[in-house]
């Protein structure tokens, strides 16, 4: 599990371990069912041994991990941060995207539409690269069917950013 | 020139509004614009955004409900009829997702047709309509019907008809709608080709690689400009990472 997903999912409020894997659960659907329980409890301990989180045991039960509240400090709140403006490609990992705008708006910490804005933008300028230099390649040229190879991937990628948007854009306007 | 300076499009809070009360849609919301001579713009966003209007308003086709519109240095929300036929006669050249050839009509008399509607002797229209033909790479299909040409080549003869009048800017709306990747290549290649030799394009798509040609990305959302991007410049060297050639940065997984 990623660490960055799981202080995200902790910025919205201090929660116990068990509500956090409910909200993974939730934003995950039947592809969270491959999630391990102990690997969010693991998560939460490296975070808490490298300061970005604190916990708080709850008053009168023993002490264990499963009986906690975790809760951001200042280092993690800015690693959150950090993480929701940057964007990842090309190693799209679809389901960290994912869960960053579903974490971004339980938090409130940044418009999910504003991250997909910022994602668009940067596959847009590599896409606009490696249709140039595509359109540099003549019909037959090898090197052009790797360049096709890319553009198409960036293409898929974009018209998923789409669906996000649809996802996330407020209703009004219209019916 | 005058006051809409050195922009060929210039709008300001212009709007267009459908149906009223409860049913009142902001097809176009308060949209201000600038678009430089020589510059292609790319505006993109979901269907039903309001960017197929923005266009029509854009080029006389359809008037706003309230702003203002310069083209060419000239006031187009306040024009009469007769003068924005006469604007987009002269000024506009539009290309369309379904091409609108005329069938019964060869490639060249296709292209020529605007010319001689706006008063070119035959000679000079013909001479004008070949020489479009042959910069777009149809010079040897000049004489087929449209049944006869490829999508690809059909879009390339509806963009050499909306060149012979020398337009101040190209409006496309989908432009590769209809076309397969191969001849979506052609057509960029000729939009490129378009740009470098100066000519102001604006071209509505949700084709993401039309829309990655553009010197300027505009994002729509329910009628208004949401997001406005410069692609120019961009991300140099990043063509090995994507293939795989140059790792990034390698994290941990």
């Amino acid at each position: 599990m990623q660490q960055e997903v799981v202080l995200a999912m902790l910025a919205k409020e201090p929660s116990h371990g068990y509500q956090l894997r409910g909200r993974l659960r939730q934003a995950l659907g039947p592809l969270g069912d491959a999630m391990n329980d102990g690997q969010v409890y693991v998560t939460l301990t490296r975070l808490e041994k490298a300061g970005l989180v604190e916990s708080q045991p709850a008053a009168g039960l023993p002490d264990r991990p499963d009986r906690k509240v975790y809760v951001l400090t200042a280092a993690g709140h800015q690693r959150v941060a950090g993480w929701l403006s940057e964007v990842s490609w090309p190693r799209p990992d679809l389901t960290e995207f994912h869960l960053k705008l579903i974490a971004a708006a339980a938090a409130g910490l940044a418009d999910p539409l504003s991250i997909v804005d910022a994602q668009r933008r940067e596959l847009l300028r590599r896409l606009r690269d490696a249709q140039r230099a595509a359109m540099g390649e003549p019909d037959d040229s090898a090197a052009g069917l790797l360049l096709e190879g890319i553009v198409l991937r960036l293409q898929a990628d974009l018209r998923w950013l789409e669906a996000c948007e649809r996802k996330w854009t407020p209703r009004r306007n219209r019916s | 020139m005058n006051d809409a300076g050195a922009s060929v499009l210039r709008a300001r809070g212009l709007r267009k509004e459908y149906g009223r009360g409860e049913n009142l849609v902001r097809a176009v919301d308060d949209v201000d614009l600038d678009v430089a001579s020589g510059e292609t713009v790319a505006v993109t966003g979901p269907s039903g955004c309001g960017k197929s209007t923005l266009l029509h308003l854009l080029g006389g086709l359809d008037r706003p409900s309230g702003g203002q519109l310069w083209l060419a240095g000239q006031r187009l929300d306040q024009m009469g009829e007769r003068g924005l036929a006469r604007m987009r006669r002269d000024c506009v050249g539009f290309v369309f997702q379904a091409f609108h050839l005329m069938d019964e009509l060869t490639a060249v008399e296709n292209v020529e047709l605007p010319a001689l509607l706006a008063g070119r002797s035959p000679r000079a229209a013909r001479r004008r309509a070949t020489a479009l033909l042959e910069r777009v790479g149809l010079g040897d299909r000049a004489r087929f019907l449209p049944s006869a040409l490829s999508g690809g080549q059909r879009q390339r003869v509806a963009l050499a008809r909306a060149l012979v009048s020398e337009p101040a800017v190209i409006l496309a709306d989908e432009p590769t709608g209809n076309l397969d990747s191969q001849s979506t290549l052609d057509v960029l290649r000729l939009f490129e080709k378009l740009h470098a030799a100066g000519q102001t394009l604006v071209i509505v798509t949700h084709d993401s690689r039309i829309a990655a040609t553009a010197d300027r990305l505009i994002s729509m959302r329910d009628g208004a400009f949401v997001d406005e991007t410069r692609l120019t410049g961009g991300t140099s060297g990043s063509l090995g990472a994507l293939a795989g050639l140059t790792g990034p940065g390698e994290r941990e997984g």
